[in-house]
């Protein structure tokens, strides 16, 4: 690489302009496959949170991941939207796109959304602002500095608030909602950002019961036009969502199958339930 | 008597048999010498009054034997030429030139005697046989001296005045000296004096015997053999001889060389001691509770203080007050750090940047009070004789000692907090609290207990850097400020949360320091420094050796 | 929601109306005082009560330039005074080439102390700084090219929260180690001083102090608009984002870096004009003011004001001065113990400053963001 086309290269990293066209249009699933995971390993301190872990999501799927603490299911995670490196191992985004060369903006701008185990909307904006923030679309600072939204983020951003029933408190600051409608909110951004593929972690934790069965029929929606993945301890969602159930246990996948056979199998069983 | 009592009385024991022992090594070649010896001693010096030369000369002779130790001091007079007797009685004086006559020295006491117009006075001389005399016999009085250091010192002092006959009375010595190092200067000094000998062979000996020989003298005297007089022609005329001689001087210059990297390295070692001094106990505060103390710096001011008011307090106990200083200042920067946790950081935790700041704040009010207190002026704090000097390992490096105890001292304070932390119950609830607290806390820990106490002890620590620095630099109200940057640079830099880390990091940014000073001056050295760590950092955040695994994700 | 009138930055909520009510108001009055009423009156303001607020007004650009990198974006700068200095000594080497041969040498090029030490020709760095657009360009291009650099590396390793406020001071302690030295060629401990002229003008005489004092009003006033405009945009709201969790703002596909980096060197440029400013107006710039407690001091300014909005990092800058300029005048010693405890008090008991204290009292809900924690 010569001087000038390190000079281009750093400028297009620092200011983001140019430098998505040059891109194939990332995660192209035309084989059916949205995500590959292949022999992730992942260790901490000689500890290996992923062991070879291989894994495959298709297209227009709803899976569901379960499996006990340690497992590595935020681990696994983590290593999809780029915040972990993995010691070896590939993760490819459809066909075309490499998530390991990618940093996490740009696995975000790929479209792979992420719903945190903890709620994390930003506290001091609203949640008009919170949505906002969230809307897919050309990120660069030249942008957000001097272009408002679209009318069609605009449109967007409208239904989503109906979608995650927030609209009449579009102007509250984010950290004074409950913590179900912060569950909401954050589902509503993930929703902005359009993503080809969804992970959620943990999504119906601390909500009541209502609100939990509208987060499922949310989610079962959705599945078709996104792919989505649902980290859930709660098992009675699981089996009301899931049509597949991926059993992670020490880093490994311990079984793949539909709620009924999953909670059938006696590993399963041992693993939950100890020896 | 309360705990604490016994606890001081049982230090101060300790200290003073410490500080004796060190007295009578230091004064083992003074001796006090007898009524009788004194009488004899001024009868001989007497008879030197005569006009006979061969009076004076058993004079010298009696005088060689009797060993008085003023004997140096007469015979020395006597060479010199300012022996003198009184015409009146017969008595005889040192003397000195003034303005105004003579400034009279008795021989016995060697205290001033008055003073006397010139004209009172007849001068004891010398001829040729007797300067000889007096030359040999003081020369091997030093030579016989029991003492290693003082045999040694003469032979050097021989050196730079080297004659025939000094050369001579060396060669005959070096069978019966018992001492290496002083046999090895004997040898070299006979050696030096071969080289204007005629013989070819004898003066190749001699530059084989040299070259092993790190002092100036026989590197001067070695390089003059290669240079060529106004005629353009080699001091040496062999050119063999010469040929020995530049390969000598080139081992000469890389050994030189070679103990002068030691020396930087040294002096690196022991600039690292200090800034590892100045960073341990932020290592503790920040590294291990992850809490910024801008004050920190302060809290070593406040130990430096500490040592001042100690010896202002006790002015007849300089020597141990160094010592008496390290626990108080424990325990005034640490009761300090136990407040300013208890006041201000505890409301703050989670809250970093807060913390800077109003640590910060604590930290112009405690420089405000020490001005308020102490003036704004350095104050002067005595260093204590054993410290003071140097530990001479040959002649190209000598070690002072100060420095080298800094090096002791920080390597002990590492140890003993190294072993607080692993070793004893509150090291592990300091631990256990770092990695987890809400954990620690419902497994008993009384985690507010634990925060004040690990503060204390990194602020403690603190003022026992004081205590050190109070020796090696200026005293005053900004010399917190001086080591405050530093200090965070070092545990950055070797990894937040990693004690030795702190160590590695302060010893080699010590030692980076020194070797760039002489190519870039004290000033630059420590901006390359500074501008080198700051790009360190942003190539490896974590430092030297960062913290692994999940714990470092947080 | 994106695109801002000038009326609607300019009255935008009711602490940035009185903000430019009183600066108006100060541009209009005090020069009025100052040379239409005569020096008997008891309504005349003295020179060096203009200068002095004149001063004031640049500390508050200083101010805004901290609270938009720090109340804003969350990133604590301890090298701000290090732009600003940077920015007074580019004003202060134009204002030394100024001198020409009325030095006390009378060297035709060389400034004194370059004389003094026996130098004999004009070091490359020195250059064009008898120009004054060149001077001008490099008092925006110094401060912040050296911040582009150093947040470049910074930014891109991650360096965050307290690590970033070290090895920011520790930037500010290089160079004011580097400015002390003679060789740097800067004057060394001195500084740079006795200023003759400025664009032709005496510097000293009170039409071209009340120019300065304009000037320095406008600056503040346009650092203010630019501000106000970049923290209502959709671009301040990804700044606060970031303030307040980096890591989720990333997630959503923002390059925190590049924002960071931008923020950043904006701040340092608007630095760098108040250090400008500054100059001409006391009439010295030296290595002192690159000391570390110099950018502790302006982020103490913000936080007495109320950080994270604009007027109150003014507010502050002016509050805090004008009680240093009392008590080092009238209780010396007192000064520092009052800053220290300030320090103590405000992030103790008023995490949002004046500005929440005064929202609190008038029993309103707070506008903007409050206690960041970082």
């Amino acid at each position: 690489m010569n001087a000038s086309t390190a000079i281009r290269n750093g400028w297009q990293k620092v200011f983001g302009t140019g430098a998505r066209s040059e891109r194939p249009p990332p995660g192209d699933a035309s084989h059916g496959t949205i995500l590959y995971l292949e022999d992730i390993t992942v260790s901490f301190d000689g500890f290996r949170a992923l062991d070879k872990l291989t894994l495959y999501i298709d297209a227009g799927e709803l899976r569901c991941i379960i499996g006990p603490n340690g497992a590595g299911k935020t681990t696994m995670m983590d290593v999809i939207t780029g915040k972990t490196r993995p010691d070896a191992g590939s993760a490819w985004f459809g066909q075309t796109t490499d998530l390991l060369t990618l940093t996490e903006p740009e696995i975000a701008q790929a479209g792979i959304g992420r719903k945190f185990q903890k709620p994390t909307v930003f506290e001091q904006h609203t949640v008009y602002e919170n949505l906002e923030l969230a809307a897919a679309g050309e990120k660069s600072i030249w942008t957000t500095l001097f272009r408002p939204l679209t009318p069609e983020q605009r449109d967007l951003l409208d239904s989503v608030l109906e979608t995650i029933h927030l609209k009449d408190l579009q102007g509250m600051r984010a950290g004074a909602l409950s913590h179900g409608q912060k569950q909401w909110l954050e589902i509503g951004m993930l929703l902005m950002q359009s993503p080809r593929l969804l992970l959620v972690d943990e999504p119906v934790a601390g909500m009541t019961p209502q609100e939990v069965e509208r987060t499922a029929e949310l989610l079962v929606s959705l599945a078709g036009k996104h792919s989505v993945v649902v980290v859930e301890h709660d098992m009675d969602f699981v089996r009301s969502i899931a049509r597949r159930v991926t059993v992670l246990h020490e880093g490994r996948v311990l079984t793949e199958g539909t709620i009924d056979e999953v909670q059938n199998d006696r590993r399963v069983m041992e693993v939950y339930l100890g020896e | 008597m309360t705990k604490e009592n016994t606890w001081i009385v049982c230090m101060r024991t300790v200290i003073v048999t410490v500080l004796y022992a060190l007295a009578m090594l230091r004064a083992a070649d003074a001796l006090a010498a007898d009524a009788a010896a004194d009488d004899t001693f001024s009868q001989t010096v007497a008879t030197l009054a005569s006009t006979n030369f061969k009076v004076k000369e058993r004079a010298v002779e009696a005088l060689a034997q009797q060993r008085h130790p003023n004997t140096r001091a007469v015979l020395s007079a006597l060479l010199d030429g300012t022996l003198y007797f009184r015409k009146s009685d017969q008595q005889v004086f040192i003397a000195e030139a003034k303005e105004d006559g003579l400034a009279l020295t008795d021989p016995l006491t060697l205290q001033a005697a008055g003073s006397a117009p010139a004209s009172e006075l007849t001068r004891i001389t010398t001829n040729n046989q007797l300067r000889k005399q007096i030359k040999g016999v003081l020369a091997s009085f030093a030579l016989t001296d029991p003492n290693a250091e003082v045999r040694l010192a003469a032979v050097r002092e021989m050196m730079r005045s080297l004659d025939r006959e000094s050369a001579e009375i060396l060669r005959q010595r070096i069978e019966e000296e018992s001492n290496d190092a002083v046999r090895r200067a004997m040898r070299s000094a006979v050696a030096l004096a071969d080289l204007d000998s005629s013989d070819v062979e004898v003066r190749l000996a001699a530059i084989e015997t040299l070259r092993d020989d790190l002092s100036p003298e026989v590197f001067n005297r070695l390089s003059a053999l290669l240079e060529r007089n106004a005629d353009g022609e080699y001091v040496e005329p062999d050119e063999k001889v010469r040929a020995a001689a530049l390969a000598a001087v080139n081992s000469i210059k890389s050994w030189r060389n070679f103990y002068a990297s030691i020396e930087t390295l040294f002096f690196g070692l022991s600039l690292g001691s200090v800034l590892v001094l100045a960073a341990i106990g932020l290592a503790i505060t920040f590294g291990v509770m992850g809490v910024i103390n801008m004050a920190h710096g302060e809290l070593i001011m406040l130990g430096a203080y500490t040592t001042y008011v100690i010896q202002q307090a006790m002015p007849s106990y300089i020597e141990a007050s160094v010592l008496i200083a390290i626990p108080m200042a424990f325990l005034v920067s640490g009761s300090v750090g136990v407040l300013i946790e208890r006041g201000i950081v505890r409301f703050l935790y989670g809250r970093p940047l807060e913390t800077l700041l109003a640590t910060f704040g604590v930290s112009l009010v405690l420089q405000q009070v020490v001005r308020d207190l102490f003036t704004a002026n350095n104050r002067p704090v005595e260093t204590p004789s054993w410290m003071a000097g140097s530990l001479q390992i040959n002649e190209a490096l000598s070690l002072t000692y100060n420095r080298l105890y800094v090096v002791v001292f920080m390597l002990a304070v590492f140890a003993l907090l190294v072993i607080v932390l692993k070793r004893t119950r509150l090291g592990l609830q300091v631990r256990a609290v770092s990695m987890n607290r809400s954990m620690a806390k419902a497994m008993g820990v009384r985690t507010e207990w634990v925060d004040a106490l690990t503060f204390g002890l990194g602020s403690g620590i603190a003022g026992v850097a004081g205590v050190a620095l109070s020796q090696l630099t200026n005293v005053g109200p900004n010399l917190g400020q001086s080591y405050i940057i530093d200090s965070f640079m070092v545990v950055v830099f070797g990894g937040v949360g990693n004690l030795w880390g702190t160590l590695i990091g302060g010893m080699s940014l010590g030692v980076v320091n020194q070797m760039l000073e002489p190519h870039a001056g004290a000033v630059l050295a420590k901006i390359f420094v500074l501008i080198a760590l700051i790009l360190f950092i942003q190539r490896r955040p974590r430092g030297l050796f960062p913290q692994k695994g999940r714990a470092a994700e947080a | 929601m994106n695109t801002q009138s000038l009326p609607s930055l300019l009255f935008g909520d009711r602490g940035t109306k009185v903000f430019f009510g009183v600066l108006l108001a100060a541009l209009v009055l005090v020069p009025i005082l100052h040379l239409a009423v005569p020096a008997d009156s008891g309504l005349h303001l003295s020179g060096y009560t203009m200068t002095l607020l004149g001063k004031y007004m640049t500390y508050a650009l200083l101010a805004i330039a901290v609270d938009l990198v720090w109340g804003y974006c969350g990133i604590l700068s301890l090298g701000h005074a290090a732009f600003f200095a940077l920015g007074g000594y580019a004003m202060g080497m134009y204002l030394m080439r100024q001198i020409g041969p009325r030095g006390v040498y009378g060297h035709p090029v060389l400034p004194d102390f370059m004389v003094f030490l026996n130098w004999t020709e004009l070091p490359w760095f020195w250059h064009g700084f008898d120009m004054f657009w060149f001077a001008a360009l490099m008092v925006v291009i110094v401060p912040g090219a050296l911040a582009f650099v150093f947040g470049w590396l910074a930014f891109r390793s991650r360096v965050t929260g307290v690590y970033l406020s070290i090895i920011t001071q520790a930037l500010t302690y290089a160079l004011m180690l580097a400015f002390f030295r003679n060789d740097m060629g800067f004057g060394g401990n001195n500084g740079l001083t006795d200023f003759k002229e400025i664009l032709g003008f005496d510097i000293n005489a009170p039409g071209t102090r009340v120019a300065l004092f304009i000037a320095s009003g406008i600056a503040l006033a346009l650092g203010y608009l630019a501000c106000a405009y970049i923290t209502r945009s959709r671009a301040g709201r990804v700044i606060q984002a970031v303030r307040d969790a980096e890591s989720r703002a990333r997630f959503l596909g923002y390059r925190i870096e590049s924002y960071k980096l931008w923020v950043f060197t904006f701040s340092a440029v608007l630095a760098g004009i108040a250090g400008a400013l500054y100059v001409p107006q006391v009439g010295i710039i030296n290595p002192s003011e690159f000391q570390p407690i110099n950018s502790i001091e302006v982020v103490i300014w913000v936080a007495v004001g109320g950080r994270g909005t604009l007027y109150g990092a003014v507010a502050g800058a002016v509050l805090v001065n004008y009680a240093k300029t009392y008590f080092t005048a009238a209780l010396p010693e007192f000064w520092l113990y009052a800053l220290g405890a300030l320090f103590v008090i405000v992030t103790l008991f008023m995490p949002r400053g004046v500005v929440g204290l005064a929202d609190r009292f008038a029993k309103k809900e707070p506008q903007v963001a409050e206690a960041v924690t970082a």
